[in-house]
């Protein structure tokens, strides 16, 4: 049975506050008191997440049991559910950065959209998206050439620049339009985007498979074109419809497995 | 009159170090050797009149207040900030860098530098594929191919050519021009293009694909397109055999490739590309970098906090991420609650958005002459020139470091951007 | 005046024979002294450890190269940070810690003096420049001369008095304390994107080989009369069946005698050099084969460059290494050669304990410590951070001390080194003595600093480090943890006298001094190199000779060690 804990916004803020706590795993077995006095970033100072929130509902004892409702707009809220391993956070508006970054497991469904870097380097996990995603969705940090590496994300709406950048696994569907460099940089794992996609999809990667189902911008000249292929099955899942094969980029190397499945 | 020599030039990243300055009196004659945008920016010294006064600015009027007053006021404002942005650092020494550091870690404050809005994208490729890269001298000594890619040298650093790429005799380039090959890529015939052996002209917002052809001709792959970003197939492939069969090669970088459609990614294929190339011969890879000091910003930033641009410091410790905790990022999204500037006009480059936040927040500027930014500032404290009328550690393009030169004194009371920052830290301390 | 008295302490002092002696040590003025005239602070150190403060002898801590490392892993400054305190600036880095965060680091686990291993002379302000922002330690700087233009020419001409007045010429201008070769002429070979693979391929144009400059170099050295021997990263570092090219390196010296009470020659990182096979499915550990050659050798003096199998940053000068690592790995590279001098490279590396070769190499860095039966020859370092970050030093010694942790670990490690390594029939386990040899006495010896430095004797600087270790109490050999957790944080840290560290936290900050060779040669033959000096830096150059030197100003308490060269 889940148990929900519900936070509700009470104060509107222009400088981010940074809630890595906002997770089951740090709420579970506490009270609501007790995750009133959780520590949060704002600005150069640490408050009380019971500062910004109104904090109602009861945590169980057991993360995997508990869910995070959050009533409102947390546009200016970063790093919710970083990190987390297990249990729900339901997000009934916008959110910041961050969102699921390196996290391992449990699920985040949020209503609204999300600001860039969300399920940075995820393991594990499933983040659901029903508005848009900004740039860097599923990528990874600066410098670190091990993006996300399993899980599921999905954006009923368009993503922005990035998306999957450097994966190494796990699962990406972008139901709405993506914009460019998708899967840069991609080693491994799937990109499924239903709608079009914008220029250099594909840049970089060295394996890993991208499925489009709408329209393609100009392909890169380091792309091979491949067979058209009539029904796909990748990952145990299945596309009907023939599809044209790209494979590359050859550019990093004439061993490259990285394939672009487009529907035509 | 006395003359200097050995004068390093304070104006753009090449950083000179051959200039003789002649002084008169209270004025300098002439700076010898330099170009004309180096030389202009010696004799800017004589203008007048040049803000000595502090200026406050109250209730949309301006008056001229004590050094203490000013420097007091902008502790109070840094110290009662929440997220406060510390911006610009590419035209003041590594010295007043380090002290701005440690105001920032001070108060948890964010510090970022002009790199933000120029050669940010190659730092953050640099960070993804690395930079095969040399010193000037070995170019100068060695290099037998240059290019220069979105980079207009003759204008932007007009004795580049002459110093260490195409002009100069080297060690094992005797004849200097004419054992070198010089090419040039660009969107349009640049006035480096019409001095070039090649010029080729790729499609705006292009660069990146013709950068992919390269690299799968270079790694062995066949290009099936006829056209590739404007070029026709042969002169792409007639490009890249060129590039393997030099002796050693050099690629410069300009803004013309950080600045244009996939910014970070355009780097990080150029670079790409130059390590895919050392598999047939040798080839480095360097950036432009405009102002003179911006390289050494970004050494002291990275020495001292681990990052070199947009730190945020405001849990105690360094963080970044360029996007989120550089400066036009903040600013747009309206976080900053306090600027201070140092050396820098933002107000004049950054855009608009950013500059609607910046006249909306209190702002302190620290700088030599009026601009824009001193304009919309609440705070206005004149400076010394570092490399003119103060020493200070400056880090040219390829980071080779050099100590520039102190050649006039400064106007009477007019104090160091070091010795500002540091009574504004001591002023903050006092507060805490 | 700060007085202060170690009280009860049972002291480890190898330079002056005191091996786990319950003892005071007395402290006046920065210095050890006989006496004490009465109020003075005590700490009572009783059933704790009492060495001298440790001295590291080999570690890419500062400078373009270690920040070009830095600056392109943003990944490496996430793992670890450290928020600014009342008396500490704050810091970030794992492999590539920041300036501040290194001295802070070194001074947690008792050092207080550590040395920078590579320094580009052209680039030597740099490095000084981050040397004045690593507190706590006293640090000197290893310039390079492997690639160098003018070394290079007047070694081929047979000038080695003008070789040796450019070299001393070269110390002062750059504010260095020693003569490191690394890859000799391999780094210039670099600047065309080749190498020398063996010890008599030359370098391309100017025609010398390794075992020629070497030599010359070791002949300057001891015509100067560097406190230091040269210190050597040999030919060939990280390549499969090296450990040839490392023997014969060995021997390169011989017939030059040292003009001062040390080796002749200092090998780095040897475990980067003791490789055999010949592809890296029979990559092996050679350890065995170069410890003889060290153990019937007295003129030479290793240090391990133990892998700790971490995440961590590989940088050298030795450019054309860092390329072939790239090319192994796929990971980015930085490169930097340096005009005239040298060839600095960059590269991430993971020691995976999956891997049989970093599995082999963690196995070879402590084979080589076990084996070589002289510790005074055998010094700790991990190459930092080529073989895994100085943090790690405790945990090197607590392998050494035990043979449970060795076996501990490498049941956890690719089971090959069982086959191809000797690591797992070794018995012997360093006693707490061995143990300040090869962190402190011997480096000091070996660096020529044991005036003042890696003793506890009278008139030494106070450098002291003090561990909550009771020698009569513990087993390391089974409380291999503890150790390890000790050494990690020393109850004290005193430099100078000065209480920096208490319970593994720092109470203090300070600057330590940066010591530099003050090199003496005849006047006439100076200026007759000034010359040539002169003559090469307006033509090849990028930067004016006047502004090539660095101001000692930039020094924190500018130290030099005056040494006057017999020619
Ligand atoms: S090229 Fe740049 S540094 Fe040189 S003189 Fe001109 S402006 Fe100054
Ligand atoms: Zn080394």
């Amino acid at each position: 049975m889940m148990t929900d804990v519900i936070l509700v916004p009470k104060v509107q803020h222009k400088i981010s506050l940074e809630a890595e706590v906002i997770k089951p795993d740090e709420f579970a077995g506490k009270t609501i008191e007790e995750i009133k006095e959780l520590p949060v970033y704002f600005g150069n100072t640490v408050q009380k997440l019971g500062d910004f929130f109104e904090v109602s509902g009861s945590a169980e004892e057991n993360a995997e049991n508990l869910r995070i409702v959050v009533e409102g707009d947390v546009s200016r809220v970063k790093r919710i559910g970083e990190g987390m391993t297990t249990g729900e956070i339901l997000v009934k508006g916008d959110v910041d950065m961050y969102l699921g970054a390196r996290m391992k497991g449990g699920r985040i469904v949020v209503e609204g959209s999300v600001d860039s870097f969300a399920g940075q380097q995820m393991r594990g996990g499933e983040i659901e998206i029903k508005g848009n995603a900004k740039d860097y969705l599923g990528g990874s940090y600066r410098g670190d050439w091990r993006g996300m590496r399993g899980g599921r994300i999905i954006v009923e709406g368009n993503a922005g620049k990035e998306v999957a950048e450097f994966m190494r696994g796990g699962e990406i569907i972008i139901k709405g339009n993506c914009d460019s460099f998708a899967g840069v940089h991609m080693k491994k794992g799937l990109v499924i985007i239903e709608g079009s996609v914008a220029e250099r999809v594909g840049a970089e990667m060295v394996g890993g498979s991208i499925i489009v189902l709408g329209e393609m911008a100009n392909l890169l000249p380091s792309f091979k074109i491949g067979e058209v292929v009539e029904g796909l099955k990748i990952d145990g899942r299945e596309f009907p419809g023939k599809f044209r094969k790209y494979i590359g980029d050859f550019a990093e190397g004439p061993s490259v497995k990285g394939v672009i499945y487009k529907r035509l | 009159m006395a003359t200097i020599t050995d004068v390093i030039c304070p104006f753009c990243g090449t950083l000179c170090d051959d200039i003789e300055v002649v002084v008169n009196g209270s004025k300098i004659e002439s700076a010898r050797h330099a170009c004309k945008i180096g030389n202009s920016k010696f004799l800017s010294i004589n203008d007048i009149p040049r803000p000595i006064k502090p200026l406050i600015r109250e209730n949309g009027a301006s008056r001229e207040a004590s050094i203490d007053e000013a420097i007091a006021k902008a502790a109070e404002i840094l110290s009662n900030s929440k997220r406060a942005l510390l911006f610009g650092w590419s035209s003041t020494s590594c010295e007043a860098t380090a002290v701005g550091i440690e105001i920032a870690e001070e108060i948890g404050g964010l510090i970022d530098g002009t790199t933000t809005v120029c050669h940010g994208p190659t730092v953050m490729a640099v960070q993804y594929v690395g930079l095969p890269s040399v010193t000037l001298g070995e170019i100068k000594n060695r290099a037998d191919l240059v290019i220069y890619w979105g980079a207009n040298p003759m204008h932007a650093h007009p004795r580049h050519l002459s110093r260490y790429s195409i002009f100069p005799r080297g060690y094992f380039r005797e004849r200097g021009q004419q054992d070198r090959e010089l090419i040039v890529v660009d969107v349009r015939k640049t006035d480096t293009a019409k001095i070039a052996n090649h010029f080729i002209q790729v499609e705006f917002g292009k660069d990146y694909e013709l950068l992919s052809a390269l690299r799968m001709i270079v790694n062995g792959g066949e290009l099936e397109e006829e056209e590739v970003a404007g070029v026709p197939k042969e002169k792409i492939i007639e490009l890249a055999d060129k590039m393997m069969n030099c002796q050693f090669g050099i690629l410069f970088f300009g803004m013309g490739l950080t600045m244009s459609p996939g910014k970070h990614r355009n780097i990080d294929n150029a670079i790409s590309l130059v390590k895919n190339l050392n598999r047939h011969t040798k080839f480095s890879i360097m950036p432009m970098r405009g102002h003179w000091n911006v390289t050494g910003f970004g050494e002291v930033m990275t020495w001292q906090t681990g990052y070199p641009f947009a730190v945020d410091f405001s849990r105690g410790y360094a963080r970044y991420n360029p996007g989120e905790t550089s400066a036009n990022d903040v600013l747009q999204r309206e976080e900053v609650d306090a600027v201070l500037v140092v050396a820098s006009d933002p107000v004049a480059h950054f855009p608009r958005k950013s500059v609607a936040h910046l006249a909306r927040v209190p702002m302190i500027t620290i700088a030599p002459h009026h601009s824009l930014t001193t304009e919309l500032s609440e705070i206005f404290i004149p400076s010394s020139m570092v490399g003119i009328e103060e020493e200070g550690t400056a880090y040219r393009m390829d980071t080779v470091p050099l100590f520039t030169r102190k050649v006039i004194d400064p106007p009477q009371g007019v104090l160091s951007d070091v010795e500002i920052l540091k009574r504004i830290l001591e002023k903050i301390r006092e507060m805490r | 005046m700060s007085e202060l008295v170690l009280k009860n302490g049972i002291v480890y002092d190898p330079i002056n024979n005191v091996n786990g002696e319950k003892m005071d040590i007395l402290v006046k003025d920065g210095k050890i002294v006989e006496k004490l005239n009465g109020n003075a602070k005590t700490i009572d150190c009783s059933g704790k450890i009492v060495m001298p403060g440790g001295i590291e002898i080999h570690s890419h801590m500062a400078g373009g190269k270690v920040n070009g490392g830095r600056l392109f892993q943003p990944e490496d400054h996430v793992r670890f940070a450290m928020p600014k305190t009342k008396v500490t600036r704050s810091g970030t880095g794992f492999s590539t810690p920041t300036t501040f965060l290194t001295g802070y680091l070194y001074s947690k686990m008792g050092y207080t003096t550590g040395m920078t291993a590579a320094m580009p002379p052209l680039m030597a302000r740099h490095t000084h420049e981050e040397l004045k922002d690593i507190p706590m330690i006293d640090k000197g700087a290893y310039c390079l001369t492997d690639g160098n233009w003018f070394i290079m020419k007047y070694l081929k001409n047979g000038e080695i008095e003008k070789c040796a007045a450019y070299v001393s010429w070269l110390l002062k201008a750059t504010k260095g304390y020693v003569v490191k070769i690394t890859n000799p002429c391999g780094t210039e070979a670099w600047g065309w994107g080749k190498n020398c693979r063996s010890l008599d391929d030359p370098a391309p144009y100017f025609d010398i080989t390794p075992r020629e400059l070497v030599k010359g170099l070791v002949e300057v050295n001891e015509i100067l009369k560097l406190p230091h021997s040269v210190h050597l990263h040999a030919n060939n570092c990280g390549r499969l069946g090296n450990f040839v090219t490392t023997l014969e390196t060995f021997k390169v010296p011989n017939g030059t005698k040292p003009a001062a009470k040390r080796q002749i020659m200092h090998a780095t990182h040897i475990q980067f050099h003791s490789y055999g096979g010949d592809t890296w499915h029979n990559f092996e550990s050679k350890a065995d084969e170069i410890a003889k050659a060290v153990n019937s050798n007295k003129n030479i003096v290793i240090d391990t460059g133990t892998v700790t199998l971490d995440h961590t940053t590989t940088m050298t000068a030795d450019g054309p290494l860092e390329y072939y690592l790239q090319s192994l790995t796929h990971l980015k590279w930085m490169n930097r050669n340096v005009e005239m001098e040298t060839s600095p490279g960059i590269t991430p590396f993971i020691y995976s304990r999956k891997m049989p070769t970093a599995s082999i190499q963690w196995a070879i860095g402590l084979e080589l410590s076990l084996l070589i039966k002289d510790p005074w020859q055998v010094l700790m370092t991990t190459d930092h951070p080529n073989a895994g970050p100085f943090i790690r030093y405790p945990r090197i010694i607590a392998w050494l001390m035990s043979r449970k942790y060795r076996e501990e670990t490498a049941s956890k490690v690719h089971k090959v080194i069982y086959d191809r390594s000797t690591i797992d029939g070794i018995d012997r386990e360093y006693s707490f003595y061995d143990i300040a040899i090869v962190t402190r006495a011997g480096e000091a010896k070996a660096l020529g600093l044991s005036d003042r430095k890696g003793h506890l004797g009278v008139g030494a600087d106070a450098d002291i480090a003090v561990y909550d270790i009771n020698p009569s109490e513990i087993d390391p050999s089974r409380d291999y943890k503890e150790i390890e957790k000790k050494f990690s944080s020393a109850a004290y840290t005193i430099k100078d006298g000065e209480i920096l560290v208490k319970n593994g936290e720092i109470v203090q900050t300070r600057y330590g001094r940066t010591l530099w060779v003050n090199s003496k040669v005849d006047g006439e033959l100076e200026k007759e190199v000034m010359k040539d000096i002169e003559y090469n830096f307006k033509r090849y150059y990028s930067v004016n000779l006047a502004n090539y030197p660095v101001r000692e100003e930039v020094l924190t308490r500018s130290t030099e060690v005056t040494r006057s060269a017999s020619v």
